[in-house]
């Protein structure tokens, strides 16, 4: 590794050659001579290097050519009638409120009526109950077998207290506690780190849903308040459900999509 | 009934007197118990006055202009007075016609095939036009609740509408840039389309009534940082009033003869229609100015049409320019301090109240007060039609109530959950309308200072509300595409 820049250090002391840029500029004119002999002749590894780094080149200046050609052009002037209207006193203001306005259509009020929901994970795979939980040995002889450990995501409420280890059946490890989830809005396709408020089912069994269990495909309920929904009747929302995406346990986050 | 109260409560007792908003002295000066309410004072002041019949009154203490609202001894609560010195209570006549709540709605019209941005009841109360981003102004009928006449030809969004103060015209704006005058009973297009704003156009003022009864003049305020007075009667622009650096987003063509505008480079220009350039430029604001109200802004948009009066019942029946001269001069004289007062609402979460300005052209213009307060910026200040109240909408979901005369808050009214977009004054200044973001309106009283009901409905949120003129109907339009009529 050079320890300094010997070459502009020798050129500063030194200066250039008399015929430098003469020479500079033969080589550059017969740099296009010396490119086609190289794709011609190389063979193996080399030309697959050469050809790769000319294709990208090749893209490059493509990409600048129509840069110039689009700076030239007259652009036609778009009288289409844009959708989205908003009065005049929102009219400079659009930037910064857009990505929290979430629409209220009346699809959407339709579908809260029915209580049903396209869940965007229609099926999941079943999680077994051993593959959930881990069988915790316990007693002096390690030989009872009746504690479990939860080996998933979980979301434990707010005031939750252990149970004593006497009669605490099933262990919901800190580590795999979560209190947030990051939430996409399929409308606005933008995503929101929102607290998680209750998990509403968990499609592998009732037991997980009472448990708190967050895998893959579970309904969780989300605090939306601060997304500024808002009801018929001018109350905000602030719980919605959402399903999850991700694999928690995997990814060591919940992603989720809101049910609109 | 006064002298009960006396023996109720022992030597609670303080020196009155009775004085109008102009400064005049009512009666001799009264020694009145403290726990006086304000229904014991009207009573006292009809028989100062020798009213034939009781007429309604607000009473304020003089020197904090704060309300009696329940009893004398609360109001003086924050004031100290000596037992020695008098007392001077301002009484504010308050106006004998009651306009009865809306409560109900009456009819959901649809039609619109895009977010309604902006409505307006006609000043004859005969009818109502709404703006639409369909490109589309349409007409309805408010007594039988029906769509009237649908005019088409703006190519973009139609912003603002504006009714002639003669009724006989509707002008509207587009995003595009063009406004155009229409005949709203046979729904045609008078003249030509006026164009000449390279953009979109934010705020449109009719010449007041009293100074032309022709109605041919009108100003608009654009994006494009210039104001224009359009002759409507020729198709022509009439001048272009340039000087401001950024949007213009509100204008007022005051009873003065003057034109006030607001902008977003923090200015207000006074500007001279005759001339067509700046007779004063203030800057007192820390950012954009959103909105403006003046306290004649109420007869003003009565223009030809008589102001809501007990004695006759509304008529809509037109007025010579005479007559509507003197009424505007009376309107303004019994406004507090007699002179005109114009209040801006800007970004900068502030209210500004000014006076004078179109007379008193002393170079430098000092504000009567700032008004502060929000929490985020205001979006709508409204002053009441008599004057006393004057109310502002912000973002922060609050309307905020404060003192016409001195600027004083007095009140924030809660509720909302949303931002607040508009608000309207009932047209005898005891009930307040505001529109939100939260898809309601709520109606406020003043009286009580609480909810007087709230008006949900809408499924999106509300952009623009309207409370015509002879008080019998309001109208609430949005996001969702629905014009609502409001009834008692």
């Amino acid at each position: 590794m050079p320890q300094g820049e010997y070459m502009e250090l020798h050129r500063k002391r030194y200066g250039v050659r008399m015929d430098q840029h003469e020479r500079e500029r033969k080589r550059d004119a017969r740099a296009g001579r010396r490119r086609s002999e190289q794709a011609r002749t190389l063979t193996g590894i080399k030309a697959k290097i050469y050809n790769k780094q000319r294709f990208k080149e090749k893209a490059a200046m493509k990409k600048a050519i129509n840069m110039h050609f689009e700076k030239d052009k007259t652009a036609k002037v778009d009288d289409k009638v844009r959708d989205g209207a908003v009065p005049a006193y929102l009219l400079d203001r659009e930037q910064q409120t857009r990505s929290k306005v979430l629409s209220n259509t009346l699809k959407q009020k339709r579908k809260e009526k029915a209580g049903k929901w396209d869940v965007p994970l229609p099926k999941v795979r079943a999680i077994a109950e051993d593959e959930m939980f881990k069988v915790v040995k316990t007693g002096k002889r390690q030989k009872k077998q009746w504690k479990r450990m939860v080996t998933k995501v979980t979301y434990v409420g707010e005031g939750f207290t252990r149970k004593p280890p006497k009669y605490e059946r099933f262990i919901r490890p800190m580590g795999l506690r979560f209190k947030k989830a990051h939430v996409t809005h399929p409308e606005l396709k933008t995503t929101f780190c929102l607290d998680i408020i209750g998990v509403k089912k968990n499609p592998s069994s009732q037991m997980f849903t009472s448990l708190g269990v967050i895998t893959r495909g579970t309904v969780i309920e989300v605090n939306v308040s601060e997304l500024g929904l808002v009801t018929n009747s001018g109350k905000v929302v602030w719980g919605k459900y959402a399903q999850v995406t991700n694999n928690p346990e995997n990814d060591g986050c919940i992603n989720a999509v809101l049910c609109v | 009934m006064a002298s009960t109260d006396v023996a109720m409560d022992k030597g609670e007792t303080t020196i009155i007197q009775f004085q109008s908003a102009e400064g005049e002295k009512a009666g001799p000066s009264l020694d009145i118990p403290l726990s006086s309410t304000p229904e014991q004072l009207t009573s006292l002041l009809n028989e100062l006055l020798e009213n034939d019949e009781p007429l309604p009154y607000a009473f304020f203490l003089s020197d904090s202009r704060e309300e009696v609202t329940k009893s004398l001894k609360l109001a003086m609560k924050s004031v100290s007075v000596g037992k020695e010195k008098i007392l001077s209570i301002t009484f504010q006549p308050q106006s004998l016609f009651r306009v009865r709540s809306v409560t109900r709605c009456t009819s959901s019209l649809p039609g619109h095939e895009e977010a309604i941005l902006t409505s307006a009841f006609s000043p004859d109360s005969k009818s109502l036009a709404t703006g639409s981003g369909d490109t589309t102004v349409r007409c309805w009928n408010p007594e039988s609740q029906l769509p009237d006449k649908t005019l088409r030809g703006h190519k973009q969004w139609v912003l603002a509408i504006c009714f002639s103060p003669d009724a006989l015209r509707l002008a509207t704006a587009s995003m595009d840039g063009s406004v155009r005058v229409w005949d709203p009973t046979l729904g045609e297009i008078i003249g030509k389309p006026l164009l000449g704003h390279k953009k979109w156009v934010t705020s449109l003022f009719w010449q007041p009534y009293h100074l032309s009864t022709k109605c041919t003049h009108l100003v608009s305020a654009s994006k494009d940082n210039t104001l224009r007075i359009w002759n409507t009667a020729a198709s022509t622009c009439y001048k272009v009033l340039a000087g401001h650096s950024a949007a213009v987003t509100c204008v007022r063509w005051s009873g003065e003869n003057v034109i006030y505008s607001a902008s977003q480079d923090r200015t207000i220009k006074v500007w001279d229609p005759q001339t067509g350039l700046v007779v004063r430029n203030i800057s007192a604001h820390g950012h954009w100015i959103n909105t403006m109200t003046l306290n004649t802004d109420y007869v003003l948009g009565c223009g030809a049409f008589p102001m809501l009066d007990e004695a006759t019942g509304y008529i809509a029946k037109k007025l010579d320019a005479v007559v509507a001269s003197r009424r505007y001069e009376d309107v303004k004289r019994k406004m507090v301090g007699g002179k005109e007062r114009l209040i801006t609402g800007s970004d900068d979460f502030t209210l500004i109240m000014w006076e004078d300005l179109a007379n008193n052209l002393s170079k430098h213009a000092k504000p009567v007060t700032r008004m502060t307060g929000h929490q985020q910026l205001v979006n709508d200040v409204r002053y009441s039609p008599d004057g006393v109240y004057i109310a502002s909408a912000s973002f922060d979901k609050s309307v905020r109530l404060w003192d016409g005369a001195s600027g004083k808050f007095l009140f924030t009214f809660r509720g909302h959950v949303g931002a607040v977009y508009r608000i309207v004054w009932s047209a005898d200044a005891r009930l307040l309308l505001s529109a939100s973001k939260d898809s309601t309106c709520k109606v406020w009283e003043m009286r009580t200072r609480k909810l007087k009901s709230d008006l949900p409905g809408h499924s999106d949120e509300v952009y623009t509300v309207d409370w015509s003129i002879d008080g019998k109907r309001a109208v609430s339009a949005g996001k969702d595409k629905v014009v609502k009529i409001w009834h008692h």
